[in-house]
């Protein structure tokens, strides 16, 4: 058992929990944020995809102790109020979604992206770079289109600033 | 069409929730005092139970209880069944083996459950399930098709000599024998249709919670069908009285065929949680996934096709086995018979059929429905088929199709189906153009200098959905009528309920429902609500597979939705004094033709729910229910085009441009229909170049787990051009086809015939991964 202090969603946060208990766990069991999803159990699929001090880190294989000081935002955090983030009005106009399942994890993973990418993106750059992301609904298709719409759209907002 | 009605590309209602981690899933619910099960599973493809210690795991921290099979037996828990009943050739009925929901005392497939640990955490759980201790006495495993059937195979059910389940057949035998005798050209074909694992992205959960005073249990689950589930689990499985159990499908991530069954898992769960007096809940982790959820497919085919000197098909004989697995899953039976042969006519005119369908028990997961269930076997089979004739007869692969092509609707095939519309021609027009197939050979000559090998492939797909016509599946076996139902509540101030029996899994219900009825009213769908997945507000429904929720579940909103806009047309006839015959409703609004005297819908509201002033006779209210029982399946077809190029030195191919061209009828929402057609494709791709579950001789299942087993991934699959033709369907109110399923169905035949197109060698299995195509390269080479 440990004590672990984080920030999750600008909130500072602090648990007493096994040592061996997984970050995603910490964040949909102990503190009810259940929009990060677990959907295998190997690291493959991306469902449980956060950001951990701004990077896309999969919460699934992430100890509770690696976490430890740093700030964590997951899906929930990434709207300000009602306003959406580019990324989630992209694939709600996009059709990016179905089932909704891997959609978190899409929007986090998808964010990283256009981030890692300030030059710009192209389709086979978004589809290589989604390889941590599995989808079984969509065909990815409209993710694909959603990441580019959104990328445009980040960028936009980034020169507003 | 209005701005939100039919036809138009609505971005969905739903997605608010899911793109902000607002979605309420199985696992994501809590209750006060829930525990967590963990299942204790066969390692073992065959064995006996000797015996079974729980004493070490019942010490362990946190431990409430620890149930095994036995229990279950005691309690006169019933057995999983299988409600579609097939005939043997000789009449005999199927040979139902005995699936207890944990063995008491065989266990028949590695996964198969034999206790379960009810803890404080999920951790302590697991901890002590690897403390229970059994002891097996392993069989001999019987772990494929031709292992089961051999001579001196290990025999799994008593009711089930040799394995075999049933051996089926329809058509005409006699007839068929004559049109071989006489053809001109006979193709034949040895066709292996792999075995899927449809990993929906959420495992499956149950979280269950019995009410001891109310004597009432309450089952979260992720089911396509929670009424289903609650007839099952009362009537079969003899856990509750149905109206002592609640079940709710809330938000369920995918199922594709694999959540319609009702499995060990919730079974046990609802049980325990009565017996503990705690909640329980199971979540199952991916290779549990693998293990425990039904695969799909898995036939092996002999195929043979007669023609007459005009290259015309007089004659399609086939016989299929089909595994099913350790034990009989709830569809099984029918899906490699009722829905795969009776698909076996394609787009042809064919005059003589004759299949015959063993299917066979062995070592493995059961096997059932997944997306397409029968149909992407038989379009395999048909497609593949045609494409060989055509390299064979040596005429356009194209040009073959059209020539035998089925131009005059109704047709009757010799195998049951009636199709009812179509233009195949419109079709494959479509997609020729798409693909720009006078530009092929151009094309293949620079990807040649480039050191590709390019190659093109044809499908021309036609299916059988809307399941179903509830006196014919009757007739055909099925112990359940596949109708569905709607009930329309309009509340006293104007806004809509609309109830539903279909469940959306993705699918988008909760906009493409409310279009529809927006569509009649004139009113924005936000205030159109819809409701499913409780069966305590939906009084019963089938539930959504076998692409039925467009043709069926909206039919019945159609149907419940005239009776509500007849009794509000003679609420405002009598308030305006005119005429029932002469309201139209526009805009939200009854209104009596050709004058401005309207009531709105809020104020017919009302109307109806004050009583102060409806006609003499009229209940109060405005709230109507319709059960729709489609009269004939829907036949969505369509012609797929892909184009490969295919790297001879490492045998990888890359997919430089897919066409789908598809007529399914009215489209209720494009963008929606798109998303299916895209998902489906990439199903059907993953089929062809990445997937297969795969056992070793023992029954241990090696693809377990996302790193063993290929899911696609976004850089396995291009972009796709997908377009549609129309052909209403004529049975239902309106014009649907369904659209949910196609994509599986007619992709996977396109793929193969693509790659063996290019490689020059038509004999390749799947997946086709590089190492596979690289082989069949260089044996082709050594051939030559």
């Amino acid at each position: 058992m440990s004590t672990v202090k984080l920030t999750v969603n600008g909130k500072a946060v602090s648990a007493d929990v096994e040592d061996r208990t997984l970050l995603v766990h910490l964040l949909r069991d102990h503190l009810g944020l259940t929009g990060t999803h677990v959907g295998c159990d190997t690291s493959q699929c991306g469902a449980c995809i956060v950001h951990i001090d701004g990077r896309a880190v999969k919460s699934c294989t992430t100890l509770v102790g690696q976490a430890n000081g740093a700030n964590v935002t997951t899906i929930e955090g990434i709207s300000k109020g009602d306003t959406l983030h580019p990324m989630q009005a992209a694939f709600r106009d996009n059709h990016g979604l179905q089932c909704g399942y891997c959609t978190p994890g899409m929007i986090m993973s998808a964010i990283d992206i256009v981030q890692r990418h300030p030059g710009g993106l192209d389709e086979e750059t978004v589809r290589q770079e989604l390889e941590g992301n599995i989808c079984r609904c969509t065909g990815y298709h409209n993710i694909v289109k959603s990441v580019l719409d959104a990328a445009g759209r980040m960028k936009v907002a980034a020169a507003a600033e | 069409m209005s701005v939100e009605g039919i036809g138009a590309r609505v971005v969905r209602k739903e997605d608010k929730r899911f793109i902000t981690g607002k979605g309420k899933y199985t696992d994501d619910v809590r209750l006060h005092g829930m525990t967590y099960a963990s299942f204790v599973r066969s390692p073992h493809a065959h064995a006996k139970i000797k015996s079974i210690d729980v004493a070490a795991a019942m010490k362990m921290p946190g431990v409430v209880d620890v149930l095994t099979g036995q229990q279950l037996v005691d309690d006169k828990i019933g057995n999983l069944i299988c409600g579609w009943m097939i005939h043997s050739k000789d009449g005999s009925p199927m040979k139902m083996g005995a699936w207890p929901a944990m063995a008491p005392e065989t266990v028949r497939f590695v996964g198969n459950a034999v206790a379960v640990v009810i803890a404080e955490t999920r951790n302590q759980a697991r901890d002590a399930a690897e403390a229970v201790e059994v002891v097996y006495e392993e069989l001999p495993a019987a772990a494929d098709i031709r292992s089961a059937i051999a001579s001196g195979a290990p025999q799994l059910h008593p009711e089930a000599p040799g394995n075999v389940i049933y051996d089926w057949s329809i058509g005409d035998e006699a007839a068929t024998g004559d049109a071989f005798k006489a053809a001109a050209n006979v193709v034949s074909m040895d066709i292996t249709n792999n075995r899927l694992v449809p990993n929906a992205m959420e495992p499956r959960a149950a979280v269950a919670e019995y009410d001891t005073a109310e004597e009432h249990f309450t089952l979260y689950t992720t089911s396509q069908n929670p009424h289903v589930a609650r007839l099952v689990l009362s009537a079969f499985y003899n856990v509750a009285a149905e109206n002592k159990l609640r079940v709710i499908a809330p938000d369920v991530g995918g199922g594709f065929g694999s959540k319609i069954f009702i499995y060990p898992e919730e079974m046990v769960a609802l049980w325990a949680s009565k017996r503990t007096g705690r909640p329980v809940k199971w979540t199952s982790d991916r290779t549990e996934a693998f293990l425990t959820d039904a695969h799909g497919r898995d036939h092996l085919t002999k195929a043979e096709m007669a023609f007459d000197k005009d290259n015309k098909i007089i004659g399609l004989r086939v016989k299929t086995h089909a595994n099913l697995g350790a034990y009989m899953s709830l569809f099984s039976s029918s899906v490699p018979t009722y829905l795969y042969a009776t698909l076996l006519s394609g787009q042809y005119n064919i005059p003589n059929i004759y299949a015959e369908v063993i299917s066979v028990y062995t070592n493995t997961t059961p096997v059932d429905a997944y997306r397409g269930a029968g149909r992407p076997e038989a379009s395999f089979v048909m497609e593949r088929m045609m494409e060989t004739a055509a390299r064979q007869l040596k005429v356009d692969p194209a040009e073959l199709r059209r020539k035998n092509f089925i131009t005059s609707f109704p047709h009757q095939t010799p195998v049951i189906m009636a199709y009812d519309a179509g233009d195949f021609n419109a079709s494959l027009d479509a997609a020729l153009k798409a693909i720009d197939y006078a530009g092929f050979p151009a094309r293949k000559e620079k990807a040649k200098k480039e050191g590709k090998l390019r190659g093109i492939g044809f499908s021309c797909y036609i299916e059988a959905c809307g399941i179903a016509p509830s006196k014919a599946v009757g007739s055909l076996g099925a112990g359940v009528g596949l109708w569905e139902s709607c009930e329309v509540r309009v509340n006293p101030v104007g806004t809509i309920e609309i109830l539903t029996g279909s469940h959306s899994h993705g699918q988008g219900h909760e906009t493409t429902f409310a279009q529809v009825v927006a569509d009649r009213l004139g009113i924005p769908i936000g205030q159109v609500s819809i409701v499913h997945g409780d069966t305590d507000k939906v009084q019963f429904g089938m539930g959504t597979y076998g692409s039925r929720s467009g043709a069926v579940g909206m039919s019945a909103i159609v149907k419940a939705m005239e009776k509500v806009e007849a009794k509000a047309k003679k609420i405002v006839a009598h308030q305006l004094e005119a005429s029932e015959n002469d309201i139209v409703i526009e805009n939200g609004e009854f209104k009596v033709t050709g004058t401005d005297k309207a009531i709105a819908l809020p104020m017919v509201a009302l109307a109806a729910y004050t009583a102060h002033n409806l006609p003499d006779g009229m209940e109060p209210g405005l709230k109507e229910t319709a059960f729709y029982d489609p009269t004939n399946f829907t036949f969505p077809a369509g012609a797929y085009v892909c184009e490969v190029d295919v790297d001879p030195g490492t045998g990888k191919t890359d997919i430089v441009n897919f066409v789908a061209a598809d007529d399914f009828g009215r489209l209720i929402n494009p963008m929606i229909v798109e998303g299916q057609v895209h998902g489906g494709i990439a199903q059907g791709i993953g089929q062809a170049m990445l997937e297969g579950a795969v056992y070793d001789k023992s029954g241990q299942l090696l693809t377990a787990s996302f790193m063993d087993y290929a899911m696609p991934r976004a850089d396995d699959l291009p972009s796709f051009k997908v377009s549609h033709t129309m052909t209403l369907c004529p049975s239902n109110p309106l014009g649907i086809k369904g659209c949910g399923e196609a994509g599986a169905i007619g992709s996977t035949p396109a793929v193969i015939n693509a790659i063996t197109d290019a490689i020059g060698n038509n004999k390749l299995e799947m997946p086709a991964s590089p190492d596979r195509v690289w082989h069949a390269i260089h044996q082709q080479q050594a051939a030559e």
